[in-house]
C-alpha cells in the first residue's frame, strides 16, 4: 500500500509551490478532505478558499490563469464534475485555459457517504470537452507525476483522484509520454485496466494463468489523449479486450477505448468492467468495488467468459 | 428513554408533545445519535447534533404527517438540505415510526436502506434525496408551488447550514422565492457558523445573513432564535403561524457538536469519526443532559 493518493499529491503540490511561484491553489471548504490544506498552509497568499462555490471556484481559477498564473481547482470529482461543468466547458476549455482540475474522491472511493458523492459519470463528462485532457492515475506516485505533467501544459487537464491507500503498481517513469504501461505480457487476453483498477487486472491475471491462460495487462491513466498505438498492439496479438474502469460502463475509458479501436481495422471480442449504468450505494470501500464487479475475480472471469465464446 | 416519554410518543396523534418533554426527547435523541456514528465509525456529529432540537420540535410538535403512509399527499415536507446530516433525520424517523429503530445501527452499511445520505428512493419519510449541497431551496420552491397548483395546504421546511448558503444556486432559488411567493415555505437555518474547513467567517462570511433575506423581500422572522431552547423554537412555529406572508426565513443560533462540550464549535468534529476516547468522555455528559431534562418531567 502507498500512502493515500490525496496525501501524495497534497504533498506534491506543496512541494512545487516553493519553486514555482505561479501555482496558486483553489479549494471549495473541502481543503481538509483533498489535502490542497498542505499547500495552503506553506502559502497562505495564494491559496483561496472560496467555500461550498465549486462552480465560483472554476470562474475565479480561469481568471487567475488569463494573467499567467498557474490555478489548480480541487474538490469532490463529482461536484467539479456537475457543479462546476458548465464554467469548465465555456471557460477553461473554451478559451484553452491552464488550469489543472484535480478531482479528489473520484470512482466509489467516498464509500461511506453513498451515491450523491460518488463519482460514477466525471470521466464521460471530462473527456467530451474539446481541449480538455484527462487523467486517471494508477497509484500515488503516478498521482505525483500527473500532477507536475499537468502544470506544463497550455491547456486545461482533469486529474482524477482516489480517496484511500491503494496498492502500488509498477509504471516506468515516463509519464509525460502518455503511454499505456504493459505490467504483464500474454497472448490470450488484453486487460486494459484505467486508474486504480490496474492492481486489480494484475489478481486476474494471475488467477487466469493458474487456468493456464496468459492475459496481457495494460495499466492507461492516460483516457485522453488516448494511446491507441499500444492498444491496438496488444489486441491485434490477443483478438480479446477486457476494459476495467471504476466509472460508468457508458462514456468513460471502456468508451474511449472502443472509440479509438473503432477506427483501427481490428476485430477483437470485447467485455467490460466497471459500474453497469446504475448508482451505487454506502459501504466500506472494498466491499462496495466487489460488489459492483470491481474485483480480480470479476475480471478474471469476464476474460474466461470472452474466451470460451 | 424514560417511560413517560414513550407513552407521548406512542400517544402523538392525540397530543402534541410538551415543551419539557420535547427537550427531554431530544436529549434521547442526540445520544442515540452519538451512538450509532461511534459505533458506525462514519457519519457526521457536528451537524446532526446542531440541528436536533428543530429536528425533534418539527418532527414531534410541528409537523402534519402519517408515518404509516409516508407518501400521503397532504403531509407537510421537510428537506433536509444539509443530508450530512442524515443520522439526524434517521434518528426522527424511526422514532417518529416511520421505520422500526432497529434498523438504525446499519447506517451506512452496505445493503441498509440508511444510505450515508437520505435517499428518498430508499428510507420511508425522506422527502428529498440530498447531500450535494445547495439543491434544497430549490426544490422547497417546487414542492410548495405545487401545493397550492393541487389544491393542497400543507407546509414545505427546508433546513439548511452555512454551505447551502455558500452555492450560488440557493441565492437563485432566494430571488425565485421572492418572486413567486410559494406559501406555506419555510427556510430554517442550522446557523453553528462551522463549516467542513474552519468557521464559516474563515470560510466564507454571511453576516448580516438575515437582512440579505430582507433585502431580498422575504418575510423575516423578528429575531434570532436559539437552536437549542426549546421554548425559542415553538415561539418561532408562533411567529411562522403569526400570518399570510411567504416565503419566510427563521435562522436558529445553534453550536456544532451541540452537547459534547469539547467538541463544541470545532470544524474537527464535522465528520471525523468519534474515537474510543472521546467517545467515554462524551457520553456522560450527553447522558447528564437526559437525566436533568427527564427530571422535570
Ligand atoms: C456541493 C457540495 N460540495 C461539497 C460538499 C462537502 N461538504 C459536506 S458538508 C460541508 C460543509 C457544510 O457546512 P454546513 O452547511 O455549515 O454544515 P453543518 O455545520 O450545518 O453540518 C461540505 C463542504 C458537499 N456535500 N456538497
Amino acid at each position: 500500500m502507498s500512502i493515500a493518493m490525496r496525501e501524495a499529491f497534497g504533498k506534491k503540490l506543496a512541494e512545487l509551490g516553493k519553486d514555482n511561484r505561479d501555482i496558486v491553489v483553489l479549494d471549495a471548504d473541502v481543503s481538509s478532505s483533498t489535502k490542497s490544506g498542505l499547500f495552503g498552509k506553506e502559502f497562505p497568499a495564494r491559496f483561496f478558499n472560496v467555500g461550498v462555490a465549486e462552480a465560483n471556484m472554476v470562474g475565479v481559477a480561469a481568471g487567475l490563469a488569463t494573467a499567467g498564473l498557474r490555478p489548480v481547482v480541487n474538490a469532490f470529482a463529482i461536484f467539479l464534475a456537475l457543479k462546476g461543468t458548465d464554467q469548465i466547458r465555456n471557460v477553461l476549455c473554451y478559451n484553452s485555459l491552464p488550469v489543472v482540475i484535480a478531482g479528489a474522491y473520484g470512482g466509489l472511493s467516498d464509500s461511506y457517504d453513498g451515491a450523491s458523492h460518488q463519482s460514477i459519470t466525471d470521466i464521460a463528462i471530462m473527456r467530451a470537452m474539446p481541449n480538455m485532457e484527462v487523467i486517471v492515475p494508477a497509484d500515488s506516485n503516478q498521482a505525483q507525476m500527473a500532477l507536475e505533467y499537468a502544470l506544463e501544459q497550455n491547456h486545461p487537464v482533469y486529474v482524477r483522484l482516489n480517496r484511500n491507500p491503494m496498492p502500488e503498481v509498477p509504471s516506468d517513469g515516463n509519464f509525460s509520454s502518455k503511454k499505456a504501461v504493459v505490467l504483464r505480457e500474454g497472448s490470450d487476453v488484453t486487460i486494459a485496466a484505467n486508474g486504480i483498477t490496474a492492481s486489480m487486472a494484475l489478481e486476474a491475471g494471475a488467477i487466469l494463468a493458474a487456468k493456464g491462460i496468459e492475459a496481457e495487462i495494460l495499466s492507461m491513466a492516460f483516457v485522453k489523449p488516448f494511446d491507441t498505438e499500444s492498444l491496438a498492439a496488444s489486441v491485434k496479438k490477443t483478438g480479446n479486450l477486457v476494459t476495467v474502469e471504476e466509472h460508468n460502463i457508458i462514456g468513460g475509458f471502456g468508451s474511449a477505448a472502443l472509440e479509438a479501436l473503432a477506427a483501427t481495422d481490428l476485430s477483437f471480442a470485447y467485455k467490460a468492467v466497471g459500474i453497469e449504468d446504475t448508482f451505487t450505494e454506502t459501504g466500506a470501500y472494498d466491499e462496495l468495488l466487489a460488489a459492483y464487479g470491481l474485483s480480480g475475480e470479476n475480471i478474471a472471469e469476464k476474460a474466461e467468459k470472452l474466451l470460451k465464446k | 428513554m424514560n417511560k413517560v416519554l414513550q407513552e407521548k410518543i406512542s400517544n402523538i396523534d392525540k397530543e402534541k408533545l410538551s415543551r419539557e418533554e420535547l427537550s427531554a426527547l431530544a436529549a434521547n435523541l442526540r445520544l442515540t445519535m452519538f451512538d450509532i456514528l461511534q459505533s458506525r465509525q462514519t457519519g457526521h456529529w457536528g451537524g446532526a447534533s446542531s440541528s436536533t432540537e428543530i429536528t425533534t420540535a418539527l418532527y414531534f410538535n410541528r409537523m402534519n404527517i402519517r408515518p404509516e403512509d409516508p407518501a400521503w399527499a397532504e403531509r407537510d415536507r421537510l428537506i433536509l438540505s444539509k443530508g450530512h446530516a442524515s443520522v439526524n433525520l434517521y434518528t426522527m424517523l424511526a422514532t417518529r415510526g416511520f421505520f422500526d429503530t432497529a434498523d438504525l445501527p446499519s447506517f451506512r452499511v452496505l445493503g441498509s436502506h440508511l444510505q450515508g445520505h437520505p435517499s428518498m428512493k430508499k428510507t420511508p419519510g425522506v422527502d428529498m434525496s440530498t447531500g450535494a449541497l445547495g439543491h434544497g431551496l430549490s426544490i422547497g420552491v417546487g414542492m410548495a408551488l405545487a401545493s397550492t397548483l393541487q389544491g393542497n395546504d400543507y407546509f414545505t421546511y427546508v433546513l439548511s447550514g452555512e454551505g447551502c448558503l455558500n452555492e450560488g444556486q440557493t441565492w437563485e432559488a432566494v430571488m425565485s422565492a421572492a418572486k413567486f411567493r410559494p406559501k406555506k415555505l419555510v427556510y430554517m437555518i442550522d446557523y453553528n457558523k462551522v463549516q467542513l474547513d474552519g468557521t464559516s467567517n474563515e470560510i466564507m462570511p454571511l453576516d448580516p445573513l438575515a437582512d440579505k433575506f430582507k433585502d431580498f423581500g422575504w418575510n423575516v422572522a423578528p429575531k434570532t432564535y436559539d437552536g437549542h431552547d426549546m421554548q425559542e423554537i415553538l415561539d418561532s412555529f408562533d411567529w411562522i403561524d403569526s400570518d399570510d406572508v411567504w416565503p419566510k426565513l427563521v435562522v436558529y443560533n445553534t453550536v456544532k457538536g451541540k452537547g459534547v462540550s469539547f467538541m463544541e464549535g470545532l470544524n474537527k468534529w464535522h465528520g471525523s469519526p468519534i474515537d474510543a476516547d472521546s467517545y467515554a468522555q462524551g457520553r456522560p455528559e450527553l447522558v447528564a443532559d437526559i437525566e436533568r431534562k427527564e427530571a422535570v418531567l
